[in-house]
């Protein structure tokens, strides 16, 4: 093509306008590629893990689901073939993992779930690929490592006996699930034969993971945030707080109590922590700026969704200017329409281990393929800065108070020692409560964060933390052993 | 062991056909470079990546489909690539190889998807090729030999108004929009063919007289189109004749204003069918959220979602996919079905090809000498470039569904008809500007060729 003869002339002849359109219309495509290319970058599981998307079953075709394995390897699911290459998904462990392993039928839940595209999907070398197809036998999904640790998992579920709850075990520094326990549990094995009942049983909310779903009131355990605030707006003189605790804290005709009636004295700010002062707490509250008490919720992932991958409900909690007196107090001492789940609770209070670094809990640690090639290693996910390492300081040493002269002086011992905060959510008039307890150990260099509800437990102090401390025990004890 | 071969060479292939297929592309773009005196080598090796991929897709094919059928149809493919390569630069010496190229690319993967898809439609898909590359050969010909195109402009109107509103009154009504023509089996879609006529009205039209009053009376006779269209409920269609329209009037009068008003009238215009028509409402609430209703009006695009996003970067394997989930999807989602079974590195080649095609038509209309066909030109360019903006933002949900065929890839015969007649419309015009003795030579050449082609 010789375009020379025109070029004289070409000035004259040049539609400018034309290059504009052609301009115009290149940049409408650039952007479209554009959308194109982040959207096949970010949404791949999401497409193939999507329940109408046939292609599941095209992969099942030709893989079979792949092994799920606790940290140390040992077989939390896996698919088994008999002569006829008949598959039959097992769970070794019965109901043990329940809802944090899941279940890969009539829907799927937990890692079953979250790890479903690298469990159908199989990255085993070609060779072996070609064999199984030639010998007409499908290809093993690949093989997830999961953070779990087995033993804590069954110390947690045999503490927690028959009560209902969930028991929460993370590493701080990295947000690794080390156990997670819903009750009431169910048996994954026989999921098809339950799921009628399961699923009508509208009381029993079996399938229900109480630790990243289930909704309570935080009780005095908010006092954790209520104190972080009170230090954020007094930061010179938090430790010159005083109070003198008549058992009740009164303002026109509302009236915060303490528990139990318990008459706390002159206290500061660490005795009203270590006490669970209500009214010392109330008085606290009365004295923050909703605007910016509402602000720091914020950042800690209220009334928002949770870093997480797991499904999970959003915690709730109102506090602004137009927060009324009355509510004030409420939200104070973590009461009123406050509502928290576990599994948050567990982030805040490994971040107060972390010098206030919040990790992004997580339960896969890595994928291998048949052939033991690492075919993704998950790394550990900070999700914010939510405090400074001073005010984590802080918290940690009202914490450890309440371990030393507090409410949770069960778990005082000589082998390490424990930071936490009890506490009792009422859920009606009557009375009746949750107990709570939420901590980490060792305090000079935190390695694990364990957060606890026991439903319908009663008083505070008597039934959680004492789960925490024979959580601690193994942990701390094994790890003496060598099996940490 | 051909089991072991199938496993290898499918899973290398993936990546082979990925990688000729960005060189391709690249040196699609390359080709626009100033420093490049000589191009030839370029258009040669193109056309040689064109083989290498045809023949690894067609490998693929019938090594995982283990069906013969797909050599045979294999070797019909490359002899029509071979011919149509080798047969145009013969007859017409000065056409343009880069567009030659790209419609044979672009045909050969088409033919390899819907041959995928259903054996029958690509069989009936390739004789439409072979009539219309037969039927647009003339094309240069015709427009360049004789003289009084520019002045039809009130027939090419009229023609157009009669062939939509006839279709409008007595068209069949497929998937709820009345669009077609069946006459002895053969479906004939006029709103395809209607394109060209549109283009050569507006350009006939405002070539010399672009005064106020000439532009109202065109936008009046062009609105009339796009109503039909619109009421028709060939949405698709409506818009890309009055995108066409609008930058056609740009182009014509050099006046952004024309532009401006023009697309705040389209803005306007698509509001209010918003509210008007529930099918322009069903579209735009499956494009926004389409998982809500991911049993009915968003099944397709979520469908072609999932299909793009399994595939990924690379695909899941010729065969080895599901694109027959998506409806319609050798008509309106073969951009879903190459991403899932090529990959999205493939298609976002694929797209970029068509973005080459398109410069290259523009930089064309540019060039030409007579404003009648410089309008022409960059009319067709902008119709064609449009049309692929349509089809594969409204598969991978970047703008709502309007379900209009992506250009000699998808199924279709009165679309991959057009498209072949608006490139030789082009190459034609490309021709006649290039040489001042080129004229003569065509003329030579072709009187030549269709004395050859009488012979036969």
């Amino acid at each position: 093509m010789s375009k020379k003869a025109q070029k004289p002339q070409k000035k004259k002849h040049h539609n400018n306008v034309i290059v504009y359109s052609t301009w115009l219309f290149t940049l409408l495509f650039v952007a479209m590629i554009g959308y194109l290319s982040y959207f096949t970058a970010t949404s791949k599981q999401e497409m193939i893990n999507n329940s109408y998307n046939s292609r599941q079953e095209i992969l099942l075709s030709r893989n079979y689901r792949g092994t799920i394995l606790s940290k140390d390897g040992e077989v939390l699911a896996e698919t088994s073939l008999d002569e006829e290459e008949n598959e039959t998904r097992n769970y070794p462990y019965g109901s043990l993992f329940s809802h944090i392993v899941g279940y890969a039928a009539n829907g799927k839940m937990g890692v079953e779930a979250l790890g479903n595209y690298y469990l159908i999907n199989s990255n085993s070398p070609l060779s072996e690929k070609a064999a199984n197809d030639l010998a007409g036998k499908k290809n093993p999904g690949d093989t997830i490592y999961t953070t779990m640790d087995v033993k804590l998992q069954e110390v947690a579920s045999d503490e927690m006996g028959i009560y209902k709850g969930a028991v929460i075990v993370t590493e701080v520094k990295t947000g690794k699930i080390l156990a997670l326990v819903s009750q009431p549990d169910f048996d994954p094995n026989k999921i098809t034969d339950i799921w009628e009942k399961l699923v009508n049983n509208s009381q029993s909310s079996v399938l229900v993971n109480r630790a990243t779903q289930g909704l309570y009131p935080p009780g005095s355990t908010f006092k954790i945030l209520t104190a972080l605030e009170y230090i954020r707006e007094n930061p010179t003189d938090y430790d010159q707080y005083h109070y003198e605790c008549t058992g009740a804290y009164k303002i026109t005709d509302r009236k915060i109590s303490c528990y139990h009636g318990m008459k706390h004295g002159s206290v500061d700010l660490a005795k009203s922590f270590a006490k669970s002062c209500n009214s010392s707490f109330a008085n606290i509250g009365m004295t923050l700026d909703r605007n910016r008490f509402g602000e720091t919720l914020d950042t800690f992932y209220f009334n928002s969704s949770l870093p997480l991958g797991l499904s999970h409900s959003r915690s709730s909690v109102v506090v602004s200017s137009d927060t009324s007196d009355a509510e004030m107090m409420q939200v104070s001492i973590g009461q009123g329409s406050t509502l928290i789940t576990p599994i948050h609770l567990n982030m805040i209070t490994a971040a107060i281990a972390n010098q206030g670094m919040m990790m992004k809990p997580y339960v896969m640690d890595r994928v291998v393929s048949s052939a033991g090639t690492v075919i993704k290693a998950f790394q550990p996910e900070s999700c914010g800065q939510v405090m400074s390492p001073e005010e984590a300081s802080v918290l940690t040493q009202l914490m450890a108070g309440v371990v030393q002269s507090g409410t949770a002086t069960t778990l005082k011992n000589n082998i390490y020692t424990a930071a936490g905060k009890t506490g009792s959510a009422e859920y009606n008039s009557n009375g009746d409560s949750h107990a709570w307890f939420t901590g980490f150990a060792p305090v000079e260099d935190p390695e694990i964060a364990v957060t606890i509800i026991i439903e319908g437990a009663g008083s505070e102090g008597d039934y959680a933390a004492p789960i925490a401390k024979r959580i601690f025990n193994a942990y701390f004890t094994g790890k003496a052993y060598g099996n940490y | 062991m051909l089991t072991y071969i199938q496993e290898y060479v499918t899973e290398l292939s993936k990546y082979t056909i990925a990688f000729f297929m960005a060189l391709y592309t690249l040196e699609s773009f390359i080709v626009f470079s100033h420093r490049i005196k000589r191009k030839n080598g370029i258009y040669i090796r193109q056309s040689l990546y064109i083989f290498i991929i045809q023949f690894l897709m067609f490998v693929d094919l019938a090594l995982v489909s283990r069906n013969r059928d797909y050599v045979f149809f294999y070797a019909f493919v490359q002899v029509f690539i071979f011919v149509a390569v080798n047969i145009m630069p013969l007859i017409y010496e000065n056409c343009d190889r880069l567009l030659l190229n790209h419609m044979c690319m672009l045909l050969g993967v088409g033919f390899c998807m819907i041959s995928r898809l259903s054996f029958q439609k690509a069989l009936k898909q390739y004789v439409i090729v072979i009539i219309s590359f037969a039927l647009a050969m003339f094309v240069p010909l015709l427009l360049n030999r004789l003289s009084f195109w520019k002045k039809l402009t009130w027939i090419y109107a009229a023609v157009g108004i009669l062939l939509l509103g006839g279709v409008l009154i007595l068209g069949e009504v497929t998937h709820g929009s009345k669009i077609s023509f069946t006459v002895h089996e053969v479906t004939f879609q006029p709103s395809e063919f209607v394109k060209i006529l549109f283009v050569f009205f507006v350009a006939a039209a405002l070539w010399e007289d672009i005064s106020f009053k000439k532009i109202a009376v065109t936008t009046l006779l062009a609105g009339i189109q796009v109503m039909i269209l619109v009421l028709s409920k060939d949405l698709g269609s409506a818009l890309i004749f009055f995108v066409a329209y609008l930058f056609l009037v740009f182009a014509a009068s050099k006046d952004f204003r024309y532009l401006l008003t023009g697309l705040a009238a389209g803005c306007l215009a698509a509001v209010g069918a918003y509210f008007v028509f529930d099918h322009v409402k069903v579209r735009v609430l499956a494009w926004q959220d389409p998982w809500s209703y991911i049993d009915n009006q968003g099944y397709q695009i979520t469908q072609s979602l999932f299909a793009i996003g399994s595939g990924s970067w690379f695909g899941m394997g010729l065969y080895q996919g599901n694109p027959s989930a998506i409806p319609y999807v050798e008509a309106d989602f073969i951009f879903s079905s190459i991403c899932e079974e090529l990959g999205v590195v493939f298609g976002i080649c694929l797209i970029l090809m068509c973005l080459s095609c398109f410069v290259r038509m523009m930089d064309n209309a540019v060039r030409q000498k007579d404003r009648f066909h410089q309008l022409l030109v960059s009319g067709l360019g902008i119709m064609y470039i449009f049309q692929i903006f349509l089809t594969v933002g409204g598969g991978i949900k970047f703008i709502p569904l309007t379900g209009v065929t992506l250009p000699f890839v998808s199924y279709g015969g009165s679309s991959v008809m057009t498209t072949m007649i608006m490139f030789f419309i082009v190459q034609a015009l490309s021709m006649k500007g290039s040489k001042k003795e080129g004229e003569k030579q065509i003329v030579e050449k072709s009187t030549k060729a269709s004395k050859e082609k009488a012979s036969q």
